[in-house]
């Protein structure tokens, strides 16, 4: 009978309750909908960053980090090719890169970028190159001095496939080292940025170049299974001379790695900020609820309710409110990220300025069960919570002013 | 034996800056089983007297014992629990709960003492029937006419066999024949159940049905007499 009571006093206004009941889908449905997006971004950050050319996990000279120069190389990838060989799990993959500061130029332009230098058939199993070659055509191993640039650079330098490029650096010697090459083909990428930074040329060229031997920058690998990133990463450490550094995506990306760390508090201080604007407008509509039905309470309390039996009928009703409103915008939220997930957001349109703070072109919206489960919990018990405040004044009417009250 | 024993009881309401001695002493003695009206012209005290028997109110001196027990001294949770079990109410207007069938309005006192829902069920429906509601169990009050929620208001008033029944001015929303048939059902219930029934009117039609009449003027006892059985 407690519940018919509370379910019927909620339909006393029908307008009032559908007015709560929205209020409530609206802020669950943002709650999810937004955490959803923030979460499909940062994913899409991670799986960009990790396919540009970051990998699961990388191996490094020691000092090569911080001071990226040729003389940090590998120059023996010996070690690395042995430990590799008994501990990657099956089906990943791995390729070695040569990697330095250069600067390209044609006849009219010239700016700084990254030179790397690749196995064509192994770096397509690890990284995007390979898919992301839009004109011409990806490297061909045994192709010596064709090299693959950005779209935005050939945009920039105002050439195309087919025209020649030369490449600057400091070789093992310490001496200025160039050598000419001619583009194969362009790539595009998720951010314009990386098209602009990395020019790729077959990596026995870049040791020819560099006079590097058989020295290699960094070793990238891909597993199978991303979860297992520390375990391999341990392995490979401890099975590597100490002047070896392996080094997860997450050391390797400290940036994404924090946002990642803030974002579960970035979400739940959205979710507040939501349920902030919508706890006003349930307390004020309860309190407006309440102060309808002042003769009401003052009869209860006549006929000897006591005033924890008043303030749970009015929690109960609140407790209708928010089950309706979060059935209702989890229904929706669902629906709506489902919808975005296969579309896709496209945040092209927003161009430079998105592209600025490192935004994805597309965001695909990821619900995490944990949000979910967060939104909903702040939603109910937040907002029983506040319902105390309104169901504590209905208990407080005395009956004699409220019979007195028409 | 007496029900109810008021002894020099007194309440003042501060209204403003203005004192408003409501009740100036009142010292009177209800029988187990009478049926009792207290009148007086408006504002002479009546609904505070019923407020204080019925412990909705706290009065500022005196002593005032229902069944034995003594109001003046419960705190307010001693209060609702005599509320609940000891006192019926029938107020002037708007008794009942709007969303509650008048079934529900009377079971919904039953459920606030615990008693079993199959209980209930039965007993709400047997006192609407004598209280001549038997085709009205399922209507709200709103499909009532107001003399029929007045008779809900009564059922609901003794279904728990009260010590007592304090009602303010029971009839003072109904017409003359719907009053009258009002007071027959409590003085039949008066009869039957032994209840004892205090009411509150201005009705001259009212105090020829009481068996003992008071008279308050000004917050005092101006009058007192019994009807011969
Ligand atoms: N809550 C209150 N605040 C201030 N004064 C009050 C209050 N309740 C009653 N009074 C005053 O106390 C006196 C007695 O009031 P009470 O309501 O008991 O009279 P009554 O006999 O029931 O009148 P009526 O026939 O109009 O219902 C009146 O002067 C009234 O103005
Ligand atoms: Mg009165």
């Amino acid at each position: 009978m407690h519940l018919q009571l509370a379910w019927r006093n909620i339909w006393r206004n029908p307008r009032r309750t559908t007015i709560i009941t929205i209020a409530v889908v609206v802020g669950v449905w943002s709650m999810l909908v937004v955490g959803a997006l923030d979460r499909g971004m940062i994913d899409q950050m991670v799986r960009n960053a990790i396919a540009t050319l970051t990998g699961d996990i990388q191996i490094h000279h020691d000092g090569y980090r911080s001071d990226p120069v040729i003389e940090n190389s590998i120059a023996d990838p010996k070690d690395v090719h042995n430990a590799l060989a008994r501990h990657l799990p099956e089906g990943s993959f791995w390729t070695a890169r040569v990697r330095v500061n250069a600067i390209v130029s044609n006849a009219r332009y010239s700016t700084g970028v990254t030179l790397v230098g690749i196995d064509p058939e192994s770096e397509a199993r690890v990284s995007f190159i390979k898919t992301a070659v839009v004109d011409g055509h990806y490297l061909a191993s045994d192709d010596t001095t064709g090299i693959l640039v950005g779209r935005a650079l050939v945009d920039k330098f105002e050439t195309k496939v087919g025209h020649k490029l030369v490449l600057m650096s400091q070789d093992t010697e310490r001496e200025i080292a160039s050598r000419a090459f001619r583009i194969t083909g362009t790539f595009r990428a998720e951010l314009e940025a990386t098209e602009r930074q990395f020019v790729f040329v077959n990596k026995a060229a870049a040791q020819e170049m560099l006079k590097a031997g058989n020295g290699i920058s960094e070793v990238s690998l891909f597993l199978p299974d991303h979860e297992t990133v520390d375990m391999v990463r341990d392995k490979l450490k401890a099975s590597l001379p100490p002047a070896y550094e392996v080094e997860t995506w997450r050391e390797l990306l400290p940036i994404i790695t924090a946002y990642l760390s803030i974002m579960d508090s970035w979400i739940f201080i959205w979710y507040l900020v939501v349920f902030i604007a919508m706890g006003f407008g349930i307390v004020n509509t309860m309190l407006m609820a309440v102060f309808e039905r002042i003769r009401e309470f003052g009869l209860l309390t006549a006929l000897g309710m006591k005033p924890w039996w008043i303030i749970k009928g009015v929690l109960l009703e609140a407790f209708f409110l928010l089950i309706m409103g979060m059935a209702v915008g989890n229904a929706f939220g669902f629906a709506s990220v489902f919808i975005l997930n296969r579309t896709g957001i496209d945040l092209s349109a927003l161009g430079a300025g998105a592209e600025y703070v490192g935004l994805p072109r597309v965001i695909y919206p990821t619900v995490y069960i944990q949000d979910v489960i967060t939104a909903n919990v702040v939603v109910f018990v937040l907002g029983l919570l506040i319902t105390i405040y309104p169901a504590a004044k209905a208990s407080r009417f005395t009956p004699v002013e409220a019979l007195a009250h028409i | 034996m007496s029900i109810v024993e008021c002894k020099d009881v007194k309440k003042a309401y501060r209204q403003d800056h203005l004192f408003v001695q409501a009740l100036g002493g009142i010292t009177v003695t209800v029988a187990r089983g009478a049926f009792v009206a207290i009148a007086g012209p408006s504002g002479s005290g009546k609904t505070t007297l019923l407020n204080l028997i019925g412990g909705l109110d706290t009065a500022d001196s005196g002593r005032i014992t229902v069944d034995e027990k003594t109001v003046t001294s419960m705190r307010q949770s001693e209060l609702a629990v005599l509320r609940l079990y000891k006192i019926g109410f029938v107020f002037q207007s708007y008794n009942l709960i709007p969303v509650l069938s008048a079934l529900e309005n009377v079971e919904y006192v039953m459920l606030l003492q615990g008693v079993p829902q199959r209980e209930r069920r039965e007993r709400a429906c047997s006192i609407l029937d004598e209280v001549g509601l038997k085709e009205m169990y399922h209507r709200r009050p709103a499909e009532l006419s107001g003399g029929q929620q007045q008779r809900v208001a009564v059922a609901r008033a003794i279904v728990s066999n009260p010590s007592i029944v304090l009602a303010d001015e029971p009839t003072a929303n109904l017409d003359s024949k719907t009053g009258k048939e009002l007071l027959q059902l409590m003085e039949k219930m008066n009869e039957e159940r032994e209840i004892t029934f205090i009411f509150s009117t201005h009705d001259q039609m009212v105090m020829d049905y009481a068996r003992r009449l008071i008279i308050l003027r000004d917050g005092l006892v101006t009058d007192d007499r019994s009807r011969d059985p």
